[in-house]
């Protein structure tokens, strides 16, 4: 072949993979506009005020208030039982075990956990609670509130153990030699200075957590199971916005639809606010969340 | 005598604040590394209690619960093979799609796009992965899957005629099916994917690339012989890591599979996945049949495990050559 004829080929080459580069961009954007299109023209039109007022009782002339309350609970309760337990374990990992064998394991595991299937969570706490407490209590307690956001918040955890360690791994480590060559012992150390330099990434990986385990429906279904009434009470059955999504959508009724569609679009406003907000708040700091 | 009783009670505190303080560093220590701990506690626990809860099927029928494609309550016969088959399918299908587009994605993001473009740009397909999952199944069902009934005759017609993959989209235009499935799949994992290559892309020595340049390759040229071999890895890891999440992923599959417990050649059947089995039958089930479902969950975690291993190591390497 003549150096024109190679020439030429390479430049066709490289023409076609960068335009099909572009091509593969725009494809993966008219998947995002696509479905936030669909959310959001379904739900607005089935967004109304009996939406936060009634329960879910009513079906088709109900709303969804015991399955936002629900959710909100069980968010909260998730988020209260995970985010201590992550963040120390993320400072042990941070401050004890950066370059311990033991150190290394859990946050190799860590990582394996942040992407495990949510499903397996759900029976993992189905097993270890649901059935217990039921055998326990003769079935006058089986799926619990309490059950679901103990699912929930093992889908938070690892989240907020990674942010929390590599937040603290950027801290100066002059930090820590000035405060140790003043004689201030290393729980005091970590606690007054070092969380606190890193509270804003710490405070952004909770916030993740919280966008993550907000939208997760797969782990309540056998743990929180679902409830048509309002419950606050965090041993009965209770219902969460996804799991009423779900049920709405396996349901024929054209009505229940569109009231699953202004679930969702809470949801994803929900959770999209609070990917956003994080991103714009802390976008000095980057960790990346795989 | 020359010493004042005011300086000896003062050392005196000053010991015993340090063995306070060192009191309260072994007991904050214990407590960090407890917390540490509950994370292996987490993973071993999830594999531990679905292997004791699948008891019964596991260790009772054992090889035919993995061999037997039976999945029949009402006789108490269950096998994993058809769920496993949907779910690898699936899986498998969502690969082949994601990972070219990924790939394009961040050849786009890292080479392609101007400077003030890639922020937004990367922002937009990681918004992606903020999605939760459940909206993903309702936009499957209500919205793709009508649109897939409409395609699929048009798809039937044309690659169904092709030799040897011809089969695979032969079928009824039912719109539910495993390539419907794939396909909301591979949308899903695509912003994981895309994210680690752009990531690993970014890794790549300036020097290495400009050196490339400089003696007169194409930018196709530099990222095919000069990028992707530098981040191979961690390319590899970044599909496993998307493998992963496509292999455990519920409530996008279980709305668009159509949940039937079928091994066919064609891609246009319903069919059925462990993760969606589990979604659909496990509130109704009892006995035996609860015992398979949370069987066919020891399996997932199983399987998603080697994978997430797997992808760990790879996503390892590249950081080990950077000497991080």
């Amino acid at each position: 072949m003549s150096t024109q004829g190679i020439y030429l080929r390479r430049r066709i080459v490289n023409v076609t993979a960068l335009l099909l580069g572009g091509c593969a961009t725009v494809l993966g954007l008219l998947f995002l506009v696509w479905i936030l299109w669909v959310t959001i023209s379904n739900g607005i039109g089935a967004l109304h005020l009996s939406l936060f007022t009634k329960i879910t009782a009513y079906a088709d002339e109900g709303g969804l208030s015991n399955a936002i309350v629900g959710s909100l609970i069980m968010d909260l309760m998730a988020l209260l039982i995970c985010a201590p337990i992550g963040v120390m374990a993320g400072t042990y990992l941070a401050e004890y075990g950066r370059n311990s064998k033991l150190g290394a394991l859990i946050r190799f595991l860590n990582d394996i956990l942040l992407s495990a299937p949510s499903i397996v969570m759900g029976l993992f706490v189905y097993v270890i609670i649901v059935l217990p407490i039921s055998n326990m209590t003769h079935g006058h307690i089986s799926f619990s509130g309490f059950a679901g956001s103990v699912a929930l918040a093992l889908i938070g955890l690892p989240v907020i153990v990674r942010t929390t360690d590599e937040m603290l791994q950027l801290v100066p480590g002059t930090l820590r030699e000035a405060a140790l060559s003043l004689g201030v012992p290393q729980w005091k150390l970590t606690v007054q200075v070092l969380v606190r330099a890193a509270a804003s990434g710490i405070i952004t990986g909770v916030l993740l957590a919280l966008a993550r385990l907000a939208g997760e429906t797969a782990p309540l279904l056998f743990t929180a199971f679902g409830n048509n009434f309002m419950t606050v009470h965090p041993l009965d059955k209770m219902a969460s916005l996804p799991v009423a999504i779900y049920q709405y959508t396996n349901d024929p009724s054209p009505a229940l639809h569109s009231i699953a569609w202004a679930g969702a679009l809470l949801i994803t406003l929900f959770v999209l606010a609070l990917s956003l907000l994080t991103r714009l708040l802390f976008s000095r700091k980057k960790v990346s969340y795989e | 005598m020359q010493t004042p009783p005011a300086e000896q009670t003062k050392a005196r505190n000053v010991d015993e604040r340090s063995v306070a303080d060192a009191r309260h560093d072994r007991f904050f220590h214990g407590v960090l590394k407890f917390s540490a701990l509950l994370v292996l506690a987490t993973l071993l626990g999830a594999a531990l209690s679905t292997l004791w809860g699948g008891r019964e099927v596991l260790f009772g029928q054992g090889l035919h619960f993995l061999t037997s494609n039976a999945w029949n309550p009402v006789e108490d016969d269950y096998g994993a093979v058809a769920p496993v088959f949907g779910t690898l399918v699936t899986s498998l299908i969502a690969l082949v799609l994601a990972v070219p587009v990924s790939f394009g994605i961040a050849l786009f993001i890292t080479e392609i796009a101007p400077a003030w473009m890639r922020g937004p740009v990367s922002a937009a397909i990681e918004l992606l992965a903020g999605i939760p999952s459940i909206i993903f199944g309702m936009w499957g069902l209500f919205v793709f899957v009508p649109f897939m009934s409409r395609i699929e005759p048009a798809l039937s017609a044309t690659l169904g005629k092709l030799p040897l993959v011809g089969k695979l989209f032969q079928g009824p235009p039912l719109g539910l099916g495993l390539l419907t499935a794939g396909i909301v799949l591979a949308v899903m994992i695509l912003p994981f994917i895309s994210s680690v290559m752009r990531e690993v892309f970014q890794t790549v020595p300036t020097r290495l690339k400009e050196s490339s340049y400089a003696l007169g390759s194409s930018t196709w040229e530099v990222v095919w012989d000069i990028v992707l071999p530098y981040t191979r890895s961690a390319v590899i890891g970044g599909i496993f890591l998307g493998l992963g999440r496509a292999l455990g992923e519920t409530m996008a599959v279980t709305f668009v599979l159509g949940n039937s417990y079928n091994i066919t050649s064609s891609l246009l059947m319903p069919g059925t996945s462990i993760s969606s089995s589990i979604a659909n039958e496990f509130n109704e089930a009892v006995g035996t049949h609860r015992s398979a479902l949370i069987a066919l969950g020891f399996v997932l975690f199983l399987v998603t495990f080697v994978v997430l291993l797997i992808a760990r190591l790879m996503l390892r390497q590249l950081v080990k050559r950077e000497g991080k």
